[in-house]
């Protein structure tokens, strides 16, 4: 099987567990989740590390790696930490 | 240390894992700290194996941009009011765009220097491009409609869908025509016409709306990220790019259903900015005037309820009235009273907000009812208090046919025996119709600024009652 069609694979497979994931998410965490997602479509950064370390990089294209990894970053660090935080404001009632 | 190829590839399917199950966290309050937790292991195993696989030769610049990154996100993460998330979230949403169109037009300028380019690469890498740059100007207008830079009114003109048909159709012949023959002069104007995308599709929506332009972006933002993963054969990127693109998916239709409007009635109808209700029971009812009540009433009737339900707003929220509704819940249940609070989907100015400012006034989620939990409990309630809520309690939706919001679901207040409007005015709401609730017996309205009202309330009950 060619790797495109592996690909394609992978991604409707995926889209199905999205599906089913997401609809299993209580409404009063849907802010967290937004943020979340956020947190976790940073992945691009694996995109980004590949193009700022790449071997034969030209000048320009480190630049363009350095801004893609630092936005990135910004998804990740940012993302994670303020779910974090809204994530510890929700307590049951305190007995 | 360096990672093999088929190492790296296991790793990632680790991170896979590890951030559905950060997904599925989410399910319930309880677990949702620990699924956090997942989700920030899964990305440090995914970063540190991109960095220890053969690919990445050079540091510098990754440990710059990384550090830089971790301490504006840091930073982000910690100043922001909670009032404030969907601008946080819309800036994050707009910086994944940013990367995905930056990591595509690197991985173009590598390849070529290389000498890697085909055409199948080429036409993946102008989706990257176009899906990224749509996210990033659409969600840079909703970062500015939402921090009030521009108007938050939906903007239309004449021939706007034919235009936007147009610039699509040739933004799709110029990425055909750069993955044919590798053109660096198509791929720039595909860029710029696909950022111009982004500012024609969400400018005709309307402020009201924002809970589902943030769902959308939030999925595009997805979609960005697997198409990337496409460009990179890298099936981890494909893989979160499709949890995080359902996602936003299915809140914009969470979020629609809420409103009982289609997503193309809300892309491409716009709200709120049409004033001509017909003349229906609005006006029969307008006719009959409104009652106003005073703190005093409010507490003599809540204050021996056994029952009673508070229905936030994003009112609430401007008003910074949620402490006090906080003191007033702990006061009534000292006094035996049951409270509740009632959320309506689309409270608030993305999904969820109003159940993160009531979680930050320490109000226990446990207390926090969803519609469909909280619509039975109405008519046993002997008093609701309605507090910077407006649409989403008008009966109009259910009785009137002509309202432009019949058949939207509705938090049934008018059902409970007495119920509590604070209102600054009689503006009407978002949609800008009337609400038929403030002509009904059963109703009063309050008149003022919500937080002094609620302090109002908190004082009198203070001061021992009658």
């Amino acid at each position: 099987m060619p790797d495109a069609l592996v690909a394609l694979y992978v991604f409707v497979l995926a889209c199905f567990i999205g599906y089913y994931v997401i609809w299993g998410v209580t409404p009063s965490l849907h802010t967290p989740l937004v943020a979340l997602t956020n947190a976790i479509s940073g992945i691009v950064i694996v995109g980004a590390l590949l193009v700022a370390g790449f071997d034969q990089a030209s000048g320009l294209s480190e630049v363009i790696g350095f801004f893609a990894v630092l936005l990135a970053s910004i998804n990740v660090f940012g993302g994670f930490l303020v779910t974090n935080r809204m994530l510890a404001m929700f307590k049951k009632k305190k007995k | 240390m360096q990672f093999s190829a088929n190492g790296q590839a296991l790793a990632y399917l680790v991170s896979a894992i590890l951030f559905i199950l950060a997904l599925k966290g989410l399910t319930h309050p309880g677990t949702a700290r620990k699924g956090n937790y997942y989700g920030m292991l899964g990305m440090l195993i995914a970063i540190v194996a991109t960095l220890l696989g053969a690919e990445v030769k050079s540091y510098g610049f990754i440990i710059a941009g990384v550090a830089a990154g971790g301490v504006i996100g840091g930073i982000l993460a910690a100043r922001v009011r909670m009032t404030a998330m969907p601008q946080l979230v819309a800036a994050l949403h707009s910086f994944v765009g940013l990367a995905a169109v930056l990591v595509a037009v690197g991985t173009f300028l590598n390849r070529r220097e290389a000498g890697m380019l085909n055409p199948v690469l080429m036409g993946e890498l102008s989706a990257g491009i176009v899906i990224g740059a749509i996210t990033f100007t659409g969600s840079v207008i909703a970062f500015g409609k939402l921090q009030g830079l521009i108007s938050g009114a939906p903007v239309r003109f004449r021939g706007q869908h034919p235009l936007n048909a147009l610039i699509a159709l040739v933004t799709i012949a110029l990425a055909v025509h750069f993955a044919t023959t590798g053109s660096a002069v198509s791929l720039g104007l595909m860029t710029v016409l696909a950022l111009l995308i982004g500012v024609t599709l969400i400018i005709p929506i309307g402020g009201a709306d924002m809970p589902v332009i943030i769902s959308m972006l939030n999925s595009y933002s997805g979609w960005a990220a697997a198409a990337t993963g496409f460009t990179l054969h890298n099936n981890l990127l494909i893989i979160v790019g499709a949890l995080v693109g359902f996602s936003g998916a299915i809140l914009s239709l969470i979020m629609c259903r809420a409103m009982n409007r289609s997503i193309f009635n809300v892309v491409f109808g716009g709200f709120g900015g049409s004033g001509t209700a017909e003349a229906s029971a609005v006006t029969a009812a307008a006719e009959k005037g409104v009652k106003s009540a005073s703190v005093e009433d409010v507490i003599y009737w809540t204050e021996d309820a056994d029952k009673v339900i508070i229905v936030p707003g994003y009112g609430m929220a401007v008003a910074q009235a949620q402490h006090a509704l906080k003191e007033l819940m702990e006061l009534l249940e000292e006094r035996g009273v049951k409270v509740l609070f009632a959320i309506h989907p689309v409270a608030g100015r993305m999904p969820g907000h109003m159940n993160v400012l009531l979680a930050e006034a320490d109000i226990p989620y446990d207390h926090v009812l969803e519609m469909d939990e909280v619509n039975p409990e109405f008519p046993t309630a002997d008093v609701v208090l309605v507090v910077g809520a407006n649409d989403v309690t008008n009966p109009a939706a259910r009785s009137d046919p002509s309202s432009p919001i019949y058949g939207m679901p509705i938090l049934e207040v008018g059902k409970a025996r007495q119920v509590y409007v604070i209102k600054r005015s009689m503006r009407p709401g978002y949609a800008g119709v009337d609400n038929l609730l403030y002509y009904q017996d059963n109703c009063s309205l309050v008149f003022g600024d919500a937080k002094a009202v609620c302090e109002g309330l908190v004082n009198a009950l203070k001061g021992g009652g009658h």
